[in-house]
C-alpha cells in the first residue's frame, strides 16, 4: 500500500484522535460509590490471628499474584525473653500454608503479625514516582497505574514496609489495592472476607458508623513505624515493641 | 530598530514550536490525567473493573440461608463461606453450571485447629491424631456449628441451596 502525502495528512491525526482515547482508557465503572465520602484503612488485631494463611491465598486468588511475590503476608515472631531487641522472624512462603507448629513449653512469646500496604495517608512511595504512575487516591488508596508504570523500582525501595515488588512478567510495580475493585461495590477486602478469626477488618474511617472508631477509642492501638510519619493506615492492635 | 527583523522571526520560530508542543501535548496527555491529582484518573475505574472472585458471604447467604441460620448460632458464626469454601463468585454468577468443589473437612481444620504454642491461648486447638487418631473430623463435628451436641437442625455438612 502506497500512502501518498496528502494521505498521510489526513492518517496522521486521525491516528493521533485514537491514540488518545487508548490513552484515556475506561470510564469509572461504580455509579453508587462516591470517591470523596471514603477514606479506607484496615485494622488488624493481633491476638485474634491464628496464622493459619487464609488472607495470603485469597489475595492470591483474588489479585492473581504470581507465586512468591506477596501484597500480603503473615509474619510469625518470636520474642525470646533473653533478647527482647530481636525477634526471630519467620515467614514460610509468605504464610501461605501456615506456620510448624511450636511445642508446648518453649520459652518466650510467639504472635503473628499480618502484614499489607498501609496506605499511608503520606506515602513515601508515591512521592518518588518520576511519572506520576502511583499515587493516593481521593478515598486514600495507594494505587499503581500499570499503564503509566515504567518499572524503575524507585518506589519498591521508598517503601519503608517493603510491600511492593516488580511483577515478574508484566515488569511493572505491583501492590496491595485494598481490593478497590471489591471496596468501590460495596464489598470488603477478599483477605477479610477470607479471615476465619475477624483478625482483619477494612475499616472506613470517613463513615461515622465504621466500629473502627468505636474500636480505636477502647484499645491500644499502634501503627508500623510512627517515626516515620507516613500517615499509616493499617491499625494494629495488640502490637508488641519489638515489631519492625 | 530597522535590523530587528531577525529578532521578530526568531520569536517566530518559538512561538510556532510552543504552539506544536502544545497541541502535541494535547494528544498524548489521556484526558483524564490531573483529574484527582498528578495522575491519569481513569486508573481508578481500570483499577476498580478487576474480576471479582470471592463473592462475598451477603451473596452466598441469598441462596443458603440455610446454612448460615445453622452457622449464626454456632461457633463458626464470624467464620464466612468463602474462608473454607473458597473463591466462588463464579458459582454466585451462574449457580446451575459451576458446582463447587466440596472442600477436605480434614484438612481444612486442622488449618486452624491444629495445636501450636504459637496461636493465641484461647483459640480452641487439638492435636489432630491425639484427637481423633485419624478418624475424619466431620465424623463427629458438623462444620457450620462445630460444637457437639449443637443445633443443627437445618443444615447438613454437605450445603447446597433448599
Amino acid at each position: 500500500m502506497k500512502i501518498s502525502r496528502r494521505h498521510l495528512m489526513v492518517l496522521l491525526p486521525a491516528a493521533a484522535v485514537a491514540w488518545k482515547y487508548v490513552m484515556a482508557g475506561t470510564p469509572e465503572d461504580s455509579p453508587n460509590y462516591t470517591i470523596a465520602g471514603h477514606w479506607w484503612g484496615m485494622l488488624i488485631d493481633i491476638p485474634k490471628c491464628i496464622g493459619c494463611g487464609n488472607c495470603v491465598r485469597a489475595c492470591q486468588t483474588e489479585n492473581d499474584v504470581p507465586d512468591g511475590f506477596f501484597r500480603t503476608w503473615v509474619e510469625r515472631y518470636h520474642r525470646s525473653d533473653y533478647y527482647l531487641e530481636n525477634p526471630e522472624v519467620i515467614s514460610p512462603d509468605g504464610g501461605k500454608e501456615g506456620f510448624p507448629v511450636v511445642k508446648e513449653g518453649v520459652e518466650g512469646e510467639y504472635f503473628f503479625v499480618p502484614k499489607l500496604c498501609n496506605h499511608c495517608a503520606d506515602s513515601p512511595c508515591t512521592q518518588v514516582c518520576p511519572v506520576g504512575a502511583t499515587f493516593i487516591s481521593p478515598d486514600g488508596v495507594v494505587l499503581i497505574d500499570q499503564t503509566y508504570c515504567l518499572g524503575c523500582a524507585y518506589c519498591v525501595q521508598a517503601c519503608p514496609y517493603g510491600c511492593r515488588y516488580i511483577h515478574p512478567t508484566k515488569k511493572v510495580a505491583d501492590k496491595c489495592t485494598l481490593c478497590y475493585h471489591r471496596i468501590t461495590k460495596g464489598l470488603t477486602t477478599a483477605c477479610c472476607e477470607a479471615c476465619p478469626t475477624g483478625a482483619r477488618q477494612l475499616a472506613d474511617l470517613k463513615n461515622p458508623n465504621d466500629p473502627i472508631h468505636a474500636f480505636l477509642k477502647t484499645h491500644t492501638v499502634q501503627v508500623l513505624k510512627p517515626q516515620m510519619a507516613t500517615g499509616a493506615k493499617a491499625f494494629y492492635n495488640g502490637l508488641d515493641g519489638s515489631v519492625r | 530598530m530597522k535590523d530587528a527583523g531577525h529578532l521578530f522571526r526568531f520569536a517566530g520560530l518559538f512561538v510556532i514550536a510552543f504552539l506544536v508542543f502544545w497541541v502535541i501535548r494535547g494528544y498524548v496527555v489521556p484526558k483524564s490525567f490531573g483529574e484527582y491529582g498528578h495522575y491519569r484518573g481513569a486508573a481508578l475505574g481500570d483499577i476498580a473493573a478487576h474480576a471479582i472472585k470471592f463473592a462475598g458471604h451477603e451473596t452466598c447467604e441469598t441462596c443458603h440461608s440455610d446454612v448460615s441460620d445453622t452457622k449464626t448460632k454456632g461457633a463458626h458464626a464470624h467464620v464466612n463461606c468463602e474462608a473454607c469454601h473458597g473463591a466462588l463468585a463464579n458459582h454466585a454468577n451462574d449457580p446451575t453450571s459451576v458446582t463447587p468443589v466440596l472442600p477436605d473437612a480434614t484438612v481444612l481444620c486442622a488449618r486452624c485447629h491444629t495445636a501450636s504454642a504459637a496461636k493465641p491461648k484461647n483459640f480452641p486447638q487439638v492435636d489432630p491424631q491425639d484427637h481423633s487418631g485419624g478418624v475424619a473430623c466431620k465424623t463427629c463435628h458438623n462444620p457450620h456449628s462445630p460444637v457437639i451436641g449443637a443445633d443443627t437442625s437445618t443444615s447438613t455438612a454437605a450445603g447446597g441451596a433448599k
